[in-house]
């Protein structure tokens, strides 16, 4: 244990000096691991990338001419000094955990991941390490998930009465992930449309022999008098432009961890909010953490102070990765909120400010 | 409960007015009949006084979720609020019961005064057995600051289509102090022919934002002053005396001297105006009159310094008879009448009417405003009747535009509840030297989309933390807007403002355009004390 950290934490993302690569770093580097294909971890700009052969192709699609190698889940490929294995994150279609081992030591990097199988993406894996690097985008004890079926019951019930006014369903829900998994649930249901975002991502998965029910690209002769009560999935950038509007007087909802919180789903502008995340809630953020065994946990993306002192006092090693670029151009929308700073965490005292 | 949490539900998913009211009136149509009155209760602000203070409510519930204090007010710093963060942690109901509206309240009223460990077992008990909505609702009852979010015209609109009732006598028969645990649902809607202390619904002012010139010729119209203080309104019935504010609370025992108005207004009086803090012959400061209000009981000295004075806008009912729908100038004679047979000692005096040949003239008199201690001028038409509440058109408040200045954002804090997301609290200073002096917060007045933008600046450029603030780049400027400034030693600038709020994000000003705390001063002094 007198050696050197497997993983190190830089300001272009996290380091593994023997393996001379980076897992999902924000600033251009040589050679780059990449988790999964949402935007804040497969950035372009890097010489070279190594994904799930599952994630290469929407990496692809969006970082257009990249040098990419692919890995299949559970192979383990020697890079330097240090072997490395990507497993199921069950966060989206083909994302992965990666973990790097040395001589024994094993450290694993979660990316983004949720604990319930949602049927479509690779089921996620608990990998035992040492230390493990851990998101926590819901990192506090707010946010528990309805099981996948009672939500499933809900946004049924919600596009049935809608259906029965006559109306449009408008869905918005990230074109990565979120969408396909909102197919899979309702899919059997009736038609579903998709945006043109939805569509071109769908298609990808479709052709990897994603099990995707069938869906309707919306081109501009399609409205609410063609498939009227049907379901529409749109990224939340749709919602309320000219596109939306061939849709008539359409309900709208919004498919988001954060719609846990009423205050989140009232700033939508009273629409309907389900809470449907890929991301592990709290149960599911403790519970695959002690699956892993780990003695050190490193927390980001998320509630990282009060999660890490939660840790902390159940025993654990636990440390902070600040993510040093989490900016205005993340586009998960599971990552619209910046991070809160802790309020009773032992942050000090307020400044004396005038008083209202 | 669980009907209820329907009801509530259904309102909160949506904004459009006809649909609330849909809701509302199937309510009211189909939910048990005392569970109506609770509800009616409830969104006219009847609410059930607190058993159940928020630090007990705290750590029974911390305790009940199995989490330390510190992470259960992490996460009430996210939610924002108490009883939706107390219903996300607590673990899911052990049971199914479904407790009425009426008999969940008459258990909790019960509760007041009640030791500790008696309200805190019904407590943990009703939090075991109530699911999501019912048991945020319950909670927010308990602490005594239910909220609906429903506005009184809105209710009473739903409850004229459930009843058949027409509105205006809904909403008179409405008002007053009843009580939910004795009245009875069809008492209430039926009245019960008594008076007693009742007031009328206040009429209300749109804000004028056209020219003035558009209201058509300045003679149809009565101009005052729009004076800045309770809106009021006194009550002299036979055997009855009562001054309610606009926020429908008895407010008769914090102003003891008007309590000699009942033995010379006479009998089945009801007059519309307005209480100021008085020197003897014009109003004082806000200020002055904020000594009074934010007690129950008010001491000889409290009265000696800032006695109260009812300058009178309207008189609503004239010897028993209500007279709102007779015109304006009708009901201003009247009142005026009657002023003049009451001794000039007492604290009660007709509002003062503007007049002016033209609407340049009128315009110029508006200028004056602040000089008589008022906002401005209200215009009333003299051909209107004494409207229920908000009715565009024949009444309008004509305030004087704010005073404003640029300030640059020293901290940031995240919103509570619609906006925990989102850094929406600043702090504002301007310059004294080289210094920046912090003088006043603001949380209102930009978009979403501004608050989104903003809130992305503050994550890259906040240069300290402390808990849930954080210490920015003195870079971005606002303009702040404010409706009065007056002297303040408790705070570091030495002033406070009233009202303040973001105008605009100034984009194309620089630190160094900002203004001075000298100009603040010199402001304050412009402001008679
Ligand atoms: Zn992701
Ligand atoms: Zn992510």
């Amino acid at each position: 244990m007198a050696r050197d950290n497997l993983l190190t934490f830089t300001d272009k993302g996290i380091f593994c000096p023997e393996g001379g690569f980076y897992i999902d770093p924000w600033r251009p580097v040589d050679r780059a691991l990449i988790t999964h294909g949402h935007s804040d971890h497969a950035r372009p700009g890097h010489n070279r990338y190594l994904s799930t052969d599952k994630a290469a192709p929407v990496i692809r699609a969006r970082l257009g001419d990249i040098t990419i190698d692919t890995i299949p889940y559970g192979e383990t490929r020697a890079i330097g000094g240090v072997n490395v294995t990507f497993h199921p994150a069950g966060h989206v279609p083909g994302s992965a955990q990666i973990a790097v081992e040395r001589g024994g030591e094993v450290w694993v990097v979660s990316g983004d991941y949720k604990v319930e199988n949602d049927g479509l993406s690779e089921a996620f894996a608990p990998v035992p390490c040492h230390t493990f690097i851990s998101e926590c985008t819901f990192g506090l004890p707010l946010f528990r998930w309805q099981p996948q079926a009672a939500i499933t019951a809900d946004i049924t019930d919600w596009w049935a009465k809608n259906r029965a006014e006559g109306r449009i369903s408008i869905i918005s829900a990230y074109s990565l992930g979120k969408a396909q998994r909102l197919m899979a649930m309702l899919g059997h249901q009736g038609p579903i449309l998709t945006h043109g975002a939805v569509t071109h991502m769908t298609d990808i998965l479709r052709d990897q022999g994603y099990n995707l029910p069938p869906t309707i690209h919306v081109t501009p002769d399609i409205t609410h008098k063609t498939h009227p009560g049907a379901l529409v999935v749109a990224p939340g950038s749709a919602l309320g432009t000219p596109w939306a509007k061939r849709f008539g007087d359409a309900a709208e909802a919004t498919a988001s961890g954060w719609m846990a919180l009423r205050g989140i789903r009232r700033r939508r502008g009273a629409t309907t909010g389900f809470a449907l995340s890929d991301h592990a809630d709290w149960p599911g953020l403790n519970q695959a953490i002690r699956a892993t065994g780990a003695e050190r946990v490193f927390v980001t993306h998320g509630y990282t102070a009060p999660f890490r002192r939660w840790l902390s006092e159940q025993g654990y090693d636990a440390g902070i990765i600040e993510t040093a670029y989490h900016g205005d151009d993340a586009q998960d929308p599971d990552f619209m909120l910046p991070e809160i700073p802790p309020g009773g965490a032992g942050g000090g005292q307020p400044p004396v400010a005038t008083e209202t | 409960m669980k009907r209820f949490a329907e009801l509530f539900a259904a309102l909160d998913t949506t904004t459009s007015t006809a649909a609330r009211t849909k809701a509302l009136a199937e309510y009211f149509r189909t939910a048990p009949e005392a569970d109506r009155v609770w509800t009616v209760a409830l969104l006219s602000g009847r609410r059930p006084k607190r058993v159940v203070n928020a630090t007990e409510l705290r750590n029974w519930a911390a305790e009940a979720a199995g989490l330390p204090l510190w992470l259960f007010e992490e996460s009430y710093n996210v939610a924002g609020d108490l009883a939706e963060t107390i219903a996300l942690l607590l673990p899911p109901a052990t049971t199914d019961a479904d407790p009425t509206l009426d008999q969940a309240l008459r258990q909790l009223i019960q509760l007041a005064g009640q030791p500790e460990p008696i309200r805190k077992q019904a407590t943990l008990a009703a939090w075991a057995q109530l699911q999501g909505d019912a048991r945020l609702l319950y909670t927010k009852l308990i602490t005594g600051g239910f909220r609906m979010g429903v506005a009184q015209g809105l209710m009473t609109r739903a409850l004229a289509q459930a009843t058949g009732v027409e509105e205006t006598t809904l909403a008179h028969r409405l008002m007053g102090d009843w009580k939910p645990e004795t009245t009875g649902f069809h008492a209430l809607i039926e009245g019960d022919g008594q008076q007693g202390a009742r007031p009328y619904p206040f009429a209300l002012a749109s804000p004028l934002e056209a020219e003035p010139e558009t209201l058509g010729p300045v003679t149809d119209w009565l101009a005052e002053w729009k004076w800045d203080g309770i809106r009021g309104q006194i009550i002299a019935r036979p055997g009855a005396f009562a001054v309610w504010s606009r926020g429908e609370d008895l407010i008769t025992d914090r102003f003891p001297e008007f309590a000699a108005l009942a033995d010379f207004l006479p009998p089945g009086t009801v007059i519309d105006g307005e209480i100021l803090a008085w020197d003897g012959v014009a109003p004082l400061p806000f200020a002055a009159l904020q000594t009074r209000i934010t007690r129950k009981t008010v001491s000889k000295a409290q009265m000696a310094k800032a006695p109260a004075h009812i300058l009178a806008y309207d008189l609503l009912e004239d010897a028993g008879e209500d007279i709102r729908q007779q015109p304006l100038a009708h009901r201003r004679a009247r009142l005026a009448t009657i002023l003049a047979q009451i001794p000039p000692s007492l604290p009660l005096s007709l509002s003062p009417q503007i007049t002016a040949q033209d609407w340049p003239e009128l315009t110029a008199e508006r200028a004056k405003a602040r000089d008589k201690q008022a906002e401005g001028l209200m215009l009333k038409r003299l051909s209107s009747p004494y409207h229920q509440g908000r009715k565009r058109g024949d009444w309008w408040k004509w305030k004087l535009d704010p005073y404003a200045v640029d300030a640059v954002m020293l901290y940031a804090q995240a919103g509570h509840g619609r906006r925990a997301n989102l850094y929406t609290d600043y702090t504002f200073a301007v310059r004294d030297g080289n210094d920046l002096v912090p003088f006043t917060k603001a949380y209102s007045g930009l978009t979403d989309a501004e608050f989104n933008q903003i809130t992305a600046w503050v994550n890259r450029n906040t240069l300290e933390r402390f808990g849930p603030v954080r210490r920015v780049k003195p870079e971005l400027v606002f303009e702040i807007g404010f409706e009065g400034i007056q002297a303040s030693p408790r705070h570091k600038s030495g002033l406070a403002l009233r009202f303040p709020r973001m105008l605009r994000w100034r984009q194309d000003k620089a630190l160094d355009q900002i203004d001075t705390l000298e100009s603040l001063r010199a402001l304050l002094a412009g402001t008679k004390p």
